[in-house]
């Protein structure tokens, strides 16, 4: 089997799978006795572990199946629950995490999972995990528990999960056959047999096991006999002389399959290797679908008709749709000067159906934020737990969709943020106490549409930040003077935060004061055309605001002409345009400023800074816009104005890097390219 | 033999194009399309070769004006001027060439490595020259002739 080709379609469903364990798990942890949860994460699990015997990556499959067995546990109630069995769940979540990130990047999948594997064999057993045993224990244990699985020696064992499946169809009234087939020893294609055999089962029924698998089956790799385990409401007769039907079948026995003494009442000599573990992942996944349909509504919300597809194709729809919308323009403007009132409607009509495709191009590339917000609450559990804190999660609004560009760069951000809220704005039970607050803190994680943007709140009702203690810091450290911290308002005292080299932490801890700070929060997400601000109030919490545009691939910009070239300044850091007299320019040493409103601004001359060809031409006005970088700010000099428009972003491509203020480019109306200027660049 | 003189050998169809009065060649696997001339943005701030960016199709590409990347004396576009989009390491790059109007077959043995002629401006961005009869084409060495840096 060819498994390059799936590798993809299993990374991808590997990773849903670990997060579906993950959510699982602490859903679990709050409510512990309900043991259907249980049954969900079991049944991930049980796909990744089929998933990845199928593709071959046995340390996955074998962890994944020690995982397997722990639940197995709490499942039949031999293990409790409690946070310290699933903090070693959550290692071993870790661990396989590790090893489908590492196949992802082109590894092997391969991790030394000695300790989590033992701590798992201790829980199962019924201990208590305890890091103490020594390595030489550890070892004999982790290769007890490899062998355990191969020592059934049975044709057909059940897993836990197969008898679940079987258990259930039967309640519901199904029937679970065993069926030995036998070809005959002078068949000539017994894989074209076997398939034909299948495709009869298949219409009859649910085949949830066959002995060899599958892919042996389809690879010839068995003598005359099969068999395979049918869940179906047919008789055993009519199955019988269905198959029987398949010509070159030289014996059928049909056995009921009784999981309660496990008696196979017809004895066949299949080898005994090969018996455990090897699915492909559909026949896996169609028993999982079985049994969720059987264990009713709940996960039936999972069953959404998606398919994926990747965001370069989706890019090369898009430029093929810009070229149409180019020559839509042209089209409206011949029709325009026709003025032929067919063609006028047609072309009416065309101009309406293709902004109607637009948009749904550009809703196709918008991912629900929840992909970011979903590994919270495992990390806001974890860091808890490492802070002695009493904490509570809310997340609000996570089906909130935002551009696939920006939901890749804004999970560290947030992961920040949440550290930062957790260490220093929800203090410790016992302080929370003392000042009549609930001993548990509580985060609230937000994201909502509102206009053009997207803003993600992140609030606590922690201890706010202590104003004067800012100030002190911010004065100490040289960022701010004592006379300017007297006239800042109370946002820009918290800003202060976000000033590089700023920390309030009173002592570094483990978790924040890394070297890291918020200042790098603040650089991202205006790298992303976004803002951050804060508003607190100490004592009863603070919230970090973040605003972002829906996209990236679409920005709004000023067009401006130089002489005959067109540059495009991103909006984002506009401050506004003025027309000035040349008379007005002053002058600082060598440099040309201005007064904006009491402020003195530099001039940069962009024709001289792009080396733009043609004549000086002596006029009494300049146009100037006025741009920002944090709180610096520029007057660009621009021959004239264009007018503000929404552009589709574009890269330089790989041959021209780091081209001095061009951040990239966008094709305009009339199918020529406009560059975009980077004034962080312009301004030193 | 180098290894792109090795490349060259495996495949025989070429695109030719003129500069100047020479005939120079690039595999044609190498070679996405050939455009007429369209409007040209400068950039600014980019090697003197570097003539600006097009549309090509929605895709923003650099534009390399290979008379200028061979130090040739300049000359005024016309009608037959012709841009090549080249495609090579992952990068599209277009070719601002005298004309472009010949596909030929190469045998393996009419490909001779570059004469070693001190002092032709370009033989550096040569990997090896082609008789065809009474024509000479240049193979033109993309991945030199692409480096910025000399």
């Amino acid at each position: 089997m060819e498994m390059n080709q799936y590798l993809e379609v299993f990374i991808e469903e590997s990773r849903e799978h670990l997060q579906a364990c993950n959510e699982h798990i602490l859903s679990l942890e709050k409510n512990p006795e309900d043991l259907t949860i249980v049954n969900e994460i079991f049944r991930s699990a049980h796909t990744l572990k089929g998933m990845s015997a199928t593709m071959g990556y046995e340390d996955l499959a074998h962890l994944t199946h020690m995982m397997e067995n722990v639940l197995d546990a709490i499942r039949n109630e031999k293990v409790k629950v409690t946070p310290d069995v699933l903090d070693v769940v959550f290692l071993s979540i870790d661990d396989l995490e590790a090893m489908v990130e590492s196949i992802a990047s082109g590894g092997d999948g391969k991790r030394n999972i000695t300790e989590v594997a033992d701590k798992l064999k201790q829980i199962e057993e019924g201990e208590f995990p305890h890091s103490s045993l020594d390595n030489s224990d550890a070892k004999t244990e982790v290769a007890a528990a490899v062998a355990a699985p191969e020592r059934k020696p049975s044709k057909n064992e059940y897993d836990q999960f197969e008898q679940t499946v079987i258990q259930q169809s039967k309640d519901q009234g199904f029937e679970c056959f065993e069926i030995s087939i036998s070809l005959r020893s002078d068949c000539l294609l017994k894989a074209a047999r076997v398939y034909m055999v299948f495709e009869v089962l298949e219409k009859s029924g649910e085949v949830i096991r066959s002995n060899p698998s599958v892919e042996k089956l389809e690879e010839e790799q068995f003598d005359d006999e099969f068999t395979v385990t049918l869940i179906t409401k047919e008789s055993s007769e009519d199955i019988h002389s269905k198959i029987m039907k398949v010509s070159e079948v030289e014996l059928v026995e049909i056995a009921f399959v009784n999981l309660e003494e496990t008696v196979h009442e017809v004895i066949n000599d299949a080898p005994p290797e090969e018996t455990k573990d090897i699915q492909l992942p559909e026949a896996a996944k169609k028993s999982t679908e079985e049994a969720a349909k059987s264990s009713g509504p709940k996960t039936i919300a999972s069953n959404n008709k998606t398919i994926r597809v990747s965001i370069e194709r989706l890019d090369s729809l898009m430029n093929l749709f810009e070229e149409l919308v180019i020559d839509r323009g042209r089209l409206e403007q011949i029709s325009r000067e026709l003025d032929h009132p067919e063609l006028h409607e047609t072309v009416e009509r065309m101009s309406r159906i293709s902004g109607d495709l637009q948009s749904i191009i550009l809703n196709m590339r918008m991912v629900p934020v929840e992909t970011v917000f979903n590994r919270f609450p495992r990390m806001v559990r974890q860091l808890a737990r490492d802070l002695n804190k009493m904490i509570n999660l809310e997340v609000i609004g996570a089906e909130t969709e935002l551009d696939r560009t920006v939901i890749d760069e804004i999970g560290d951000p947030l992961v920040h943020l949440l550290r930062n809220a957790m260490d220093h704005g929800i203090e410790k039970p016992e302080i929370r106490k003392a000042n009549g607050k609930p001993e548990e803190g509580t985060i609230q994680l937000k994201a909502y549409h509102s206009g053009n943007h997207v803003f993600i709140e992140i609030e606590d009702d922690g201890a706010g930040i202590n104003k004067e203690r800012v100030l002190q810091k911010a004065i100490s450290k040289g960022i701010i003077t004592e006379q300017t911290a007297q006239t800042l308002t109370d946002r820009q005292v918290f800003e202060l935060i976000f000033a590089s080299g700023f920390s309030t932490a009173e002592a570094i801890s483990d978790i924040s004061g890394r070297g890291v700070g918020l200042d790098v929060v603040k650089s991202t997400i205006e790298s992303l055309g976004g803002t951050i601000t804060i508003d607190s109030k100490e004592g009863s919490g603070s919230i970090f605001s973040i605003q972002l545009p829906l996209t990236l691939s679409i920005i709004s910009v000023m067009l401006t002409e130089i002489q005959k070239e067109k540059y495009a300044i991103p909006l984002s850091s506009i401050i506004e345009t003025a027309i000035i007299k040349k008379s007005d320019i002053l002058h600082a040493h060598n440099q040309k400023v201005i007064d904006f409103r009491g402020r003195v601004v530099p001039l940069v001359e962009l024709k001289e800074v792009f080396d733009v060809p043609g004549g000086e031409e002596e006029n009494e006005f300049l146009s100037l816009v006025i741009v920002r970088k944090g709180d610096k700010m520029a007057a660009l000099i621009v021959d004239s104005f264009i007018g503000q428009q929404e552009v589709v972003l574009k890269s330089l491509g790989n041959y021209l890097t780091n081209v001095f203020a061009i951040s990239g480019a966008t094709i305009l109306g009339d199918g020529q390219v406009a560059l975009i200027l980077d004034c962080n660049a312009l301004i030193k | 033999m180098s290894e792109m003189v090795k490349d060259v050998l495996n495949q025989t169809k070429f695109i030719v194009f003129q500069l100047a009065d020479k005939e120079y060649a690039i595999p044609v696997n190498q070679v996405r399309s050939i455009e007429k001339l369209q409007h040209i943005t400068r950039v600014p701030g980019t090697v003197d070769f570097v003539e600006g960016v097009i549309n090509l199709r929605g895709v923003v590409t650099p534009i390399v004006d290979m008379r200028k990347r061979f130090l040739l004396p300049e000359a005024a576009y016309t009608e037959s001027t012709r841009i090549i989009i080249v495609a090579f390491n992952e990068m599209e790059v277009g070719f601002i060439v005298d004309a472009a109007n010949d596909v030929l077959d190469l045998s393996a043995d009419s490909i001779e490595p570059q004469p070693d002629v001190v002092g032709a401006i370009e033989a550096e961005y040569i990997s090896s020259v082609a008789k065809l009869e009474k024509r000479l084409l240049i193979l033109v060495h993309l991945e030199k002739v692409l480096n910025p840096i000399d």
